[in-house]
């Protein structure tokens, strides 16, 4: 299996080691068995379900209302994007026309929870590179958007803001202040980022050029988001099939081609800067309007199949819902961006350093119990 | 002339990295002395001027007025809307004392604050706004038994008018 099995006349043997379940730098309840030679990482492999909670199956019995609320607990970084697919794959099945000003509102809102992700994705990233720093700029900035979450949706994290048809309410008055001002503040901000992580030479050494997978690669294990992007693969859900108020806003598509942790790293700190241009084009412009399209109090979707992909800021969220005509779903299947994200981390990993294993899982920003649901 | 060469790349290397740290340690040293920057809250000592937003999500309260009056009909829909079962709706019979025929009236409204996910499905559910949620967030508890509420108080009637 391994080409050095003798180094310098010395016999040396692979062993084992298990990196989690409860290790900080899996984010989560996450095993990996690392076959090692020394410190070189002869293979990863995963071991999942430790946070299993069979959302999909919980699903079956739920209402479609109550649907939307089990999915803030998967990718919960990016709770409104999944609430929204939800939502958006319900109203695809009941023909809904949804009023314009949901549409915006659900766009800024999302790019909101992309930034707030990205954010906090970085402040990890720094830790678990060694950088405490790091991680307490990144969640003093987050709690900003945590705030502007707090006093429009009600919570800061499981946010359910989104219902089949609309939104749980409308905007609150301070919500175009609010997002505006960060916005002002966070522009200010974000150079600070870079010149603390992007240009530190201990952080290049242990990004650049490690933890590399091709182009092929990215697309045979379906990995998408940022990690995607990172090796050149065009996936941006907001580009291919615009959902949402994503056709009426301008932004690139971030392409990186070295396909390496600082690659994928760097794709992150320019969506950053998207997402803040999609948010300044649409505050100014929500249109009035209502809140919420009329549904039924009990949602019963035609039976058929229906399927809607989104981009959340992992990567392609889809959600399958296959419908018997009842109020409950007869099967939901949620694809999840971390799962086909993980599967690749054993390409990526191969022949190198465990340390270097952390950056790497950092930089898939893998978020557990999305993997595991 | 190859060595010296190498040298400098060396050289330049190293000035490089300690560039790129001075950069890295210029803005923690901004915030060293400028600590008018700092947002972190200093929780328990601010706890008398702390106040949450209006929408957050602390626990579901049953809505009473100064006569010990609410506006649950107990038409048990906020139950049918909650995912989870944590809200239990017990019912008793009532004889009306006008008309005399005998209505349904809650008996008890039982919430687990334990099982709540404080998703807002059962405010929005409600068709007579007789609920909805406070802003208290210091939950923790000693007994978990203590996170079993009943939320009518105790003697407290439907307001008149309610159920038309
Ligand atoms: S907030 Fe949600 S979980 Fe809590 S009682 Fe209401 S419906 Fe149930
Ligand atoms: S709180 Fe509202 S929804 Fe629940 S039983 Fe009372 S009236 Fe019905």
């Amino acid at each position: 299996m391994s080409t050095e099995q003798t180094v310098l006349g010395n016999e040396t043997q692979e062993y084992f080691i298990n990196m989690g379940p409860q290790h900080p730098s899996t984010h989560g309840v996450l095993r990996l068995l690392l076959t090692l030679d020394g410190e070189i990482i002869r293979k990863v492999e995963p071991h999942m379900g430790y946070i299993h909670r069979s959302i999909e199956k919980m699903c079956e019995k739920d209402s479609y209302q109550q649907i939307v609320h089990l999915t803030d607990r998967m990718d919960y970084l990016s709770c409104h994007i999944n609430n929204e697919a939800v939502c958006l794959t319900v109203e695809m099945g009941l023909q809904l026309e949804i009023p314009e000003r949901v549409k915006v509102i659900r766009t800024i809102i999302s790019e909101l929870t992309r930034l707030a992700s990205h954010q906090l994705w970085w402040g990890v990233m720094g830790m678990d590179l060694g950088a405490i720093t790091g991680f307490l700029y990144g969640f003093r900035d987050r709690e900003l958007i945590t705030d502007i979450f707090e006093e429009t949706c009600g919570a800061r994290l499981t946010m359910n803001y989104n219902v089949p048809g609309g939104l749980m309410f409308d905007i609150h008055p301070n919500f175009q202040k609010r997002t505006k001002e960060f916005l002002a503040y966070f522009k200010k901000k974000l150079p600070e980022y870079e010149e603390l992580l992007t240009g530190n030479v201990i952080f290049e050494e242990r990004t650049k050029g490690i933890g590399y997978i091709s182009k092929e690669d990215v697309i045979s294990y379906g990995v998408t988001g940022p990690s995607g992007r990172g090796s050149g693969f065009a996936c941006d859900i907001r580009k291919l099939h615009p959902y949402s108020a994503y056709d009426r806003v301008e932004f690139k598509e971030i392409l990186y081609n070295e396909g390496d942790s600082y690659a994928r790293y760097m794709v992150r700190m320019d969506e950053m800067k998207e997402s803040m241009h999609i948010i300044d084009q649409l505050i100014d412009n929500i249109p009035e309007g209502d809140y919420k399209a009329k549904t039924k109090a009990v949602i019963k979707l035609p039976a058929g199949e229906y399927y809607q992909r989104v981009e959340t800021a992992r990567g392609e969220l889809g959600v399958y819902i296959i419908s018997d005509n009842k109020k409950s779903p007869y099967r939901v299947k949620f694809r999840s961006p971390g799962f086909s994200n993980l599967s690749a981390l054993d390409t990526m990993a191969k022949g190198c350093k465990i340390a270097d294993l952390v950056a790497m899982m950092s930089t898939l920003d893998l978020v557990i119990p999305d993997i595991d649901r | 002339m190859r060595i010296i060469k190498n040298i400098g790349q060396y050289f330049g290397e190293i000035f490089h990295a300690i560039k790129s740290l001075l950069t890295g340690m210029k803005i923690t040293g901004y915030y060293f002395f400028h600590p008018k920057e700092i947002v972190t809250q200093q929780y328990p000592e601010n706890r008398d001027t702390l106040k949450m937003f209006d929408r957050f999500r602390g626990e579901v309260v049953l809505i009473h007025d100064s006569n010990n009056e609410h506006r649950c009909t107990g038409c048990s829909a906020c139950e049918l809307a909650c995912p989870n079962g944590t809200i239990e709706i017990i019912n008793k019979k009532e004889i009306d004392p006008e008309t005399g025929k005998s209505t349904k009236a809650i008996d008890q409204f039982v919430y687990h604050l334990s099982m709540c996910t404080f998703c807002n499905l059962c405010i929005i559910a409600c068709p007579t706004d007789a609920i909805k949620m406070a802003q208290t967030f210091e939950h923790s508890v000693f007994d978990r038994s203590k996170l079993t509420k009943v939320l009518n108080n105790p003697g407290s009637k439907l307001m008149p008018g309610i159920r038309e």
